[in-house]
């Protein structure tokens, strides 16, 4: 039978830590850009304009047609070369973190606009027709009136689709980039004892999803109809 | 940017030779298909099971299914498919442990990963299940249990039926996203689709091109997947619901 030896995780706790910091860093980052031009695309594609929402339409569909996998190793392609030709930094630049940030933003930016494309769908047309009717333009329209309700709809969604996002996160394993779950990975095989640091990090990330879906669905009920 | 396009690389022959880059590409497919169809016929059967479980009028049988669901669902594929992989052989009794590592290392891979996305899947298969049945109207299982049909029959005969019927377009997102997550189990040496990007890049060193003929298989797959579901829905569709004509 297995013997369990747990020993190597106490001393591993900083670099734990510093992954985790990593995983927060890129979640952050993925969902604030991620959400803001989610709404643009979401507008864009609800736009009268044709060659407007094509292309909002065509970014939606390639990047939901395509693994996340991908796309990662994708940006890990990319971006790196584009930074180096753009700020003309040197090309031994650690971009590991920058290109994960980039692809999962941009990634995750399709998903959101969906999810938002839903809210404003939500929000009676005749808001709309209202907000015409007391001289707005079609952007205050949006920005005051429509826009902060189909939020206030959105909000189990999005933060559901963040608690996704968290554990996708773990994927710039690809890369090797030493997030949380890519520290555990490497001191349990430094140890020895990647069983024991691949059940640990499991249970840090079904604590963290577990107690964020709960608070997901306290707010649903407390909110409401 | 002055790259050097060059797409005669998949007609190249790869250093082992008998095949062509393309032929490693191909294979690569394969395996992707192979993986996400077994792991889709587990997925629906556990899913299945498990969202029957989550409605029935028992706090024990709903209780398991519903830990279950949390457990797969609250932990990331990556972490999953490393514990089935890496920890489970160790944890099992040595005899088991030992013959599973003894097997054809691809094979040790494909079971690993099969295992994987089918309990991942299938759990989420597993809450589309459950609220396809509690979008029946309650009256439906009262009606079956009032004509003597048993708990079991009426599930068999009367709620399933539609429910599955009900929850299709859901189910096909669910396929969709199996395909997806096939490309996760690269990381564990299995050669399927997005691991074969990978080696083409090692041994042509044409990224560009190796990652868009990739990218482009899995929209294919895509595509065929969406054609196909959308047939099946048009067959099965419920009369008399919004989407029935």
């Amino acid at each position: 039978m297995y013997e369990f030896d747990w020993s190597s995780i106490p001393g591993a706790m900083p670099y734990l830590l510093k992954g985790m910091w990593i995983t927060l860093e890129i979640l952050a980052v993925a969902v604030l850009v991620g959400i803001v031009w989610g709404t643009l695309l979401a507008l864009m594609r609800m736009s009268p304009f044709k060659p407007l929402s094509l292309f909002a339409a065509s970014y939606v569909n390639l990047f939901r047609s395509i693994p996340l996998v991908m796309v990662l190793l994708w940006f890990f392609l990319i971006v790196p070369s584009f930074l180096v030709d753009i700020f003309d930094i040197p090309r031994s630049t650690d971009t590991r973190l920058v290109s994960a940030m980039f692809a999962f933003a941009m990634f995750e930016a399709a998903y959101y606009s969906e999810i938002i494309r839903a809210g404003i769908r939500s929000v009676s047309g005749g808001q709309l027709g209202a907000c015409y009717a007391l001289g707005m333009t079609y952007a205050q329209a949006m920005r005051l009136i429509i826009l902060p309700q189909a939020f206030r709809n959105m909000v189990p969604l999005l933060l559901t689709q963040g608690i996704i996002l968290f554990q996708d996160t773990s994927l710039v394993y690809v890369s090797s980039l030493a997030d949380f779950f890519g520290t555990a990975y490497q001191v349990g095989s430094r140890d020895g004892r990647l069983v024991e640091l691949l059940l640990f990090s499991g249970a840090v990330y079904f604590i963290i999803s577990f107690s964020a879906s709960l608070l997901v669905k306290y707010y649903q009920k407390r909110k409401p109809a | 940017m002055n790259y050097h396009w060059n797409w005669d690389i998949f007609f190249t022959e790869t250093p082992s030779g008998s095949t062509t880059y393309l032929g490693w590409m191909l294979s690569g497919l394969q395996i992707t298909i192979a993986l996400s169809l077994s792991a889709w016929l587990l997925a629906l059967m556990i899913g299945v099971l498990m969202g029957v479980l989550r409605t029935v009028p028992n706090r024990w049988l709903s209780g398991i299914a519903a830990f279950y669901v949390e457990v797969f669902r609250n932990i990331p594929l990556l972490v999953q498919l490393f514990i089935w992989y890496f920890v489970l052989p160790e944890l099992l009794p040595a005899s088991v442990g030992d013959a599973f590592k003894s097997l054809n290392p691809m094979l040790q891979q494909f079971l690993a990963a099969m295992v994987c996305l089918a309990l991942f899947t299938g759990a989420r298969v597993c809450e589309q299940v459950r609220s396809g049945i509690n979008s029946l109207s309650r009256g439906q299982k009262a009606a079956g249990l009032a004509l003597g049909l048993t708990l079991p029959q009426t599930y068999r005969y009367v709620i399933l039926p539609m429910a599955i019927r009900i929850i299709l377009p859901p189910l096909t997102s669910e396929f969709l996203n199996i395909f997806k997550n096939s490309a996760v189990c690269s990381t564990i040496g299995l050669l399927e689709l997005a691991a074969q990007s990978r080696q083409l890049v090692d041994y042509t060193a044409q990224p560009y091109e190796s990652f868009i003929a990739v990218t482009v298989m899995y929209m294919m797959i895509n595509v065929v997947v969406m054609f196909l579901m959308h047939r099946l829905e048009a067959r099965v569709r419920v009369p008399g619901t919004m989407g029935g004509h």
